[in-house]
């Protein structure tokens, strides 16, 4: 089972994890993560935009990657757009396999690329400024660790 | 040719997107990138520095030696920030 999706509503991790593990029962690990919105340094609100049709292929593609490194059951990749604020969910990654390894592995192994290569951008609001949020160095070392 | 625009490049150039020709001896991404920063005031703040912006064709990540054809969809944005 796979699962993309960009929404701007909000989603329920439960039903997601509900979702993929499907009734199946030769999954024996599920891991997700979802990254939240910080309220850092005074951090009121998040906007994000995304390039469309790209965004989903990006995902697809990585997904179809972590297949080939690690035997995965399924996965879910749910990311937000439009205003987010601090403390709303942002983006949930989901994995199942047999085993946890894997399912860590590959979840981890996803929200590196998201974080580098899926097309979406951030725009912080702090009070009445705005500024785009800068690609971060960090984020692309923690990537090539995969390559 | 479609083209895009995201994020900051989308403000500084006042549009999301555009449909124009192929201009000649525009054969790369970085061809169009130094076109298209001649359109223009928004468009000089936008491509003034290419080490700046990232660039995709056809939906994929291309570097700015990616070649083009006429019916290309090339898209011009900031690195990523996601997730």
């Amino acid at each position: 089972m796979r699962t993309i999706r960009i929404q701007t509503d909000a989603f329920d991790v439960s039903a997601e994890i509900a979702a993929l593990a499907g009734g199946q029962t030769d999954i024996g690990a599920i891991v997700s993560f979802s990254g939240h919105v910080r309220a850092d340094e005074g951090l009121t609100q998040l906007k994000l935009e995304h390039y469309p049709g790209m965004t989903e292929r990006e995902i697809a593609r990585h997904i179809d990657e972590a297949e080939r490194r690690w035997p995965l059951m399924g996965a879910s990749v749910i990311h937000r757009i439009g205003v987010l604020r601090p403390g709303d969910a942002i983006v949930l990654v989901a994995t199942a396999s047999r085993h946890r390894q894997a399912a860590f592995s590959a979840a981890e192994f996803l929200m590196d690329y998201l974080k580098t290569r899926a097309p979406f951008w951030k725009e912080e609001t702090r009070g009445t400024c705005t500024a785009w949020v800068q690609g971060r160095e960090s984020d692309t070392v923690q990537a090539k660790r995969w390559e | 040719m479609r083209l895009l625009y995201f994020a900051w490049v989308r403000q500084k150039i006042g549009r999301s997107e555009e449909t124009l020709a192929l201009p000649q001896d525009v054969s790369s991404v970085a061809d169009l990138a130094h076109w298209l920063a001649r359109r223009g005031e928004g468009y000089a703040g936008a491509f003034a520095d290419l080490s700046r912006l990232r660039a995709a064709v056809n939906q994929e990540h291309v570097g700015f030696d990616a070649p083009l054809g006429a019916d290309d969809e090339v898209a011009f944005f900031p690195p990523v920030t996601g997730g």
